[in-house]
């Protein structure tokens, strides 16, 4: 039901979805660029998730109205790597796209993962089974790429490696990404621009002109962040 | 850091003996543990025939076994017997599967199958197969078509149980993951509900080949002309306790290795699996 988005990727407006008549996000506009990289900062339960389900195409038996134009091709990394277990590591980059263990394997090797194509994914660890995530949502080209707390399960110093990877991925496959986190630091040092969602409505939106690579010892970026946690009201 | 004591801490007594704590435990294991009951009994055997403690008439000689064994083999009659019962068992074992299988899929990924099989087969499971014989018999008469839908009713159960719990219980995740992906609904069951369903389908095949063994026995007593079960019986009205525990014997190696095949496969199909045990 892609209608006409013009020279956006993203385009909705009025957006109300209700679980049990308790509305979790509540007329959300939001417009994503091509290429533009988008991270959705909020408090739990602040609509983040079923934001990002709704965009999916993931919410069957949710209530709601308003209008989503969302391009035809979109992948989602979940905050899990969600292999299946019971399939190698290329057969799962590779998933539902017939012969294209070429491309997988390519896409393996961006990742950093070439020579594990026949490796189960309980052989690897958490930070190689989110990089063969990453492989599989990028090996299909997507137009868009929805990525839910991805590095949320991960170590810190792993968590560093993944931003440096996703930040090269995204300079060279040139996705509209939308990344949902709770991580301030993590959404400015990877995001064109950040947006804070709080009882379903956009409540506060920055966009990151820091150069790279952004440190979080430049006072521009300590001035955005207090912003940001202004905005979800932490105070510090 | 600092070579003065802190108050409070005094240097650890090297000298004190470690106290051995009693091991609660079985202990570990004994070398050929297994063995030593089946070897036991075979020795109270052997022992009781050659005093003549046990009576022939009840229970045979080991070695006595084992010659008629020699001649049963001889003159061909354990093989051809052997080979009836095993077809039997195979055959209505491989019906029970697909049978078990295609009902669990239906009922598994459809809501109006599972309302429709779903009650029956439970229905089904609360009644042994064996209690159906008499039925059974009256419908499909005492020739091979009772005995394999005897074995084959015995043989679904199991693999419709725990393949359709297999496959209710893949993480609705995957699920998730399948419909992000696209996959269609044949790449679907393919790619994520029979393999997602395998470790449930194989437990079921482990209940499904001992329950054909179980079947097949009562089948091959009840007006049979062939099979173990049948050898047996004939023995039986011969009073020839040597016949009978040949076919004892051939049912329980039948079982144990028919256990082990399937263990075997749930080896090699689980690969996966044995990653993290390994």
């Amino acid at each position: 039901m892609a209608t006409n988005v013009g020279l956006l990727t993203v385009q909705v407006r009025d957006l109300v979805r209700r679980y049990d008549d308790r509305p979790v996000l509540d007329g959300l506009d939001l417009d994503i660029a091509p290429g533009e990289f988008v991270a959705l900062l909020g408090k739990s339960g602040s609509g983040k998730s079923t934001l990002l389900r709704a965009l999916a195409g993931l919410d069957h038996d949710v209530e709601g109205t308003g209008e989503l134009a969302v391009p035809a091709n979109v992948s989602v990394v979940f905050q899990d790597s969600r292999l299946l277990p019971w399939a190698r590591v290329l057969d799962n980059v590779v998933l539902g796209l017939g012969a294209a263990d070429d491309r997988g394997r390519e896409s393996l090797a961006e990742v950093g993962l070439a020579g594990r194509e026949k490796a189960w994914p309980n052989e690897l660890s958490g930070g190689e089974q989110q990089r063969v995530a990453l492989a599989r949502s990028l090996v299909r080209e997507p137009e868009l790429l929805l990525a839910d707390e991805p590095f949320g399960a991960l170590d810190a110093l792993t968590r560093l490696k993944m931003h440096a990877l996703l930040r090269k991925l995204c300079a060279a496959h040139q996705p509209a990404v939308l990344l949902v986190t709770h991580d301030v630091d993590e959404a400015i040092v990877l995001a064109d621009r950040v947006i804070v969602l709080d009882a379903g409505r956009i409540v506060a939106e920055e966009t990151i002109t820091l150069a790279a690579p952004r440190s979080a010892a430049d006072p521009g970026f300590a001035a955005v962040r207090s912003r940001l946690l202004d905005a979800l009201g932490v105070s510090v | 850091m600092s070579a003065t004591t802190l108050p409070g801490l005094r240097p650890r007594a090297t000298t004190s003996p470690v106290v051995r704590r009693r091991r609660l435990g079985p202990g570990t294991p004994i070398r050929f543990g297994s063995a030593i009951g089946p070897v036991l009994l075979l020795v109270i055997w052997s022992i009781g025939s050659a005093t003549g403690w046990i009576d022939q008439r009840v229970l045979s000689a080991p070695w006595t076994v084992v010659t008629t064994a020699g001649d049963l083999i001889a003159d061909g009659r354990l093989q051809s017997n052997l080979w009836t019962s095993a077809q039997r068992a195979l055959i209505g074992l491989a019906l029970g599967i697909v049978l078990g299988v295609v009902l669990a899929l239906i009922s598994g990924l459809s809501r109006l199958g599972e309302a429709v099989l779903d009650g029956p087969i439970q229905i089904k499971r609360a009644i042994p197969s064996l209690a159906l014989l008499p039925l059974l018999i009256l419908w499909l008469g005492i020739g091979e078509s009772m005995k394999i839908v005897t074995i084959l009713l015995g043989v679904f159960v199991p693999i419709y149980i725990h393949t359709h719990n297999g496959l209710r219980t893949i993480d609705s995740r995957y699920v998730e993951l399948a419909q992000t992906v696209g996959l269609s609904q044949w790449d679907f069951v393919r790619r994520v509900v029979l393999p997602g369903a395998l470790p449930g389908f194989l437990l079921g095949l482990r209940f499904a080949v001992t329950g054909a063994w179980l079947s097949l026995v009562v089948v091959e007593q009840i007006n049979s002309t062939s099979g173990i079960g049948y050898m047996m019986e004939l023995a039986r009205t011969y009073g020839q306790t040597d016949i009978i525990i040949v076919g004892l014997v051939v049912y329980g190696v039948l079982g144990l290795l028919s256990d082990a095949v399937v263990r075997l496969v749930q080896r090699r199909a689980l690969s996966w699996r044995r990653t993290l045990a390994s």
